[in-house]
């Protein structure tokens, strides 16, 4: 259960993929237009409930609950051994340039 | 009564909604079918170049360093010819407040938007303009709020626009997230026309005054350094406001020889709108796919008329590939200790390559640096390449397929940019333009060829080679 007034992140179907006319190619076609967005809960909700958040500008705005503790998780990624292939490429051929 | 919030009646509303939230009329601009005052677009912001100066620098932005890329440009001139190998200076524009150069643009922008009384302003951006937007709201005491394309549908996201919306968070703005498609701008004109905030568009003419104090840095720094101006100055080609800025600072500065060379990551294939090519992308902006599209079309732009116009100030335009640019980001790393963002690396990778043509007492200026951090950075980008089953691989450079394989070159003797075929761009311009009115007039004529960057006669050419062709 989160409470109203935590920080959480909704998200909605803007479009459902048969409402959308734009000029698309046929794989964004089949998809929905989804969005995302964080905010203060208006009200008591469980994950995966219908919400109403206010946003950090006072926004109102409403969607599925899907985290109740949103973080960022991306990273430097994995090992990338050819990254330390250029270097040594660059050690290599500035050797003798004064 | 509450307005119908659906999708044709927001984008029926499109131009009262933008009318308002950019606190001008553009129609008063127009000068009949195909021409428009682009110059009185320009002159109505307001302010001079001192006057931008003097506004950015309020806000930490701007007065950024040149700095002479010495070891770059000895290893450039190991492969060039004999009295080839100009001098590579960079301007350092990770040090704006927000880390790139967008801060220019938004600076201003902002600014106007208080000066009008707005409450708070809005982009449409998964680039680094968001986190400029939103610094400088943060500075002048505006509300933001920030609206990415950023997901697949499958909800991957790119971990260089999470990390831009990570910062614009941090700074204090909202972030609404969406997948593919250009139905972003119906979200985003529903929040426009909701909350009342100014369009601080990358294409409005404040964006664009905002980088000319850019130009205008670059020539007089150097003349300061090196007693001359720059041979050439290399700018990214995305929307064509680093171009369009840069240019104009340049020529106000009194540098009027100076070359203007745009660079682009090739990603020649991949389709922009696609939701399967989006995360087969290694770099997400800087691209072809903004680049090619805004030089020869500036006016799909989320403002009625651009003021970033690429072409009218384009001398030539270069590609790279993704792997040449990966390589060239551990380059300045490595050999110059300055860690920076790859996309904002495009235009170095060009000026490497560049240099070799020019001689080695010229100067080119690579107009940017962004700043770098997780996701935005070459490991994680490379990592996410390999996640989405892109071949990265050690080879020659003109062996990328965009999407399929990601080429990094075996020697920086392989960087080697590529000539896109701004011709074809220039004859594209000109056709949409006769789709407009068959029969342009002569203000359109002369319109044209200050688009172009050519003469009446080029344009009356292409016209005729056009209709002749119907």
């Amino acid at each position: 259960m989160a409470k109203k007034g935590e920080y959480v992140r909704i998200h909605r179907v803007v479009l459902k993929a048969d409402e959308r006319t734009a000029k698309l190619p046929l794989d964004t076609k089949k998809c929905d237009l989804e969005m995302w967005t964080k905010g203060f809960l208006l009200e008591d909700a469980e994950i995966g409930d219908m919400a109403e958040i206010e946003t950090v500008v006072g926004r109102k705005e409403f969607g599925k609950l899907i985290d109740d503790a949103p973080n960022y998780t991306h990273s430097y990624g994995n090992s990338i051994p050819e990254i330390i292939e250029i270097d040594n490429i660059l050690r290599k051929e500035m050797g003798g340039i004064e | 009564m509450a307005l119908e919030k659906d999708y044709d009646s927001v984008m029926g509303r499109s131009n009262m909604i933008q009318k308002k939230a950019l606190g001008m009329d553009y129609d008063k601009y127009e000068l009949g079918s195909i021409s428009f005052d682009f110059e009185k677009l320009m002159a109505d912001v307001g302010y001079s170049v001192e006057d931008c100066a003097k506004i950015e620098a309020e806000t930490a932005v701007g007065n950024t360093p040149l700095i002479e890329l010495r070891n770059i440009t000895k290893l450039a001139g190991k492969y060039a010819e004999p009295g080839k190998g100009a001098r590579i200076f960079i301007k350092d524009e990770m040090c704006n407040a927000s880390g790139s150069f967008k801060a220019r643009r938004a600076a201003i922008a902002v600014h106007e938007a208080k000066k009008l009384g707005y409450k708070g302003v809005m982009a449409a951006t998964s680039g680094n303009f968001g986190a400029a937007v939103a610094s400088q709201a943060a500075m002048q005491g505006l509300k933001c709020i920030i609206v990415q394309e950023c997901y697949d549908s499958k909800g991957i996201g790119q971990p260089e626009i999470i990390e831009k919306a990570r910062a614009c968070e941090a700074l204090g703005a909202e972030v609404i997230q969406l997948t593919v498609g250009p139905e972003l701008f119906y979200k985003f004109l529903e929040v426009l026309e909701e909350t009342g905030y100014f369009n601080a568009s990358l294409y409005s003419p404040y964006g664009i005054a905002g980088v000319e104090t850019l130009g205008w840095e670059i020539a007089n720094q150097t003349k300061a350094r090196t007693g001359k101006f720059p041979a050439a100055v290399v700018c990214t080609q995305a929307g064509g406001g680093m171009i369009t800025g840069t240019a104009r600072g340049i020529k106000k500065a009194g540098a009027t020889k100076t070359k203007i060379i745009g660079a682009s990551i090739d990603l020649f294939g991949l389709h922009m709108a696609s939701d399967e090519d989006f995360n087969k992308k290694s770099c997400t902006t800087g691209h072809t796919g903004f680049g090619i599209p805004h030089a020869s079309n500036p006016d799909i732009s989320d403002t009625p008329r651009s003021a970033a116009r690429a072409l009218r100030y384009m001398d030539r335009y270069v590609t790279v590939t993704q792997g040449e640019v990966m390589f060239t980001t551990e380059m300045l790393a490595n050999l110059e200790g300055l860690e920076r963002g790859p996309a904002g690396n495009t235009c170095l990778a060009a000026a490497f390559s560049l240099a070799q043509e020019f001689p080695k007492d010229e100067i080119i200026v690579v107009a940017e640096t962004e700043y770098t951090g997780a996701g935005k950075h070459i490991q994680p980008q490379l990592s996410f390449a390999r996640d989405n089953g892109i071949e990265i691989r050690f080879g020659d450079p003109s062996e990328d397929i965009p999407g399929t394989n990601l080429i990094l070159p075996s020697s920086p003797k392989l960087i080697k940019c590529k000539d896109a075929d701004i011709t074809h761009m220039r004859e594209s311009l000109i056709k949409r333009a006769l789709k407009k009115n068959a029969h342009p007039t002569k203000e359109d004529i002369s319109f044209l060829a200050a688009e172009t960057n050519t003469d009446e006669g080029f344009v009356k050419e292409t016209i005729k080679k056009l209709l002749n062709s119907c």
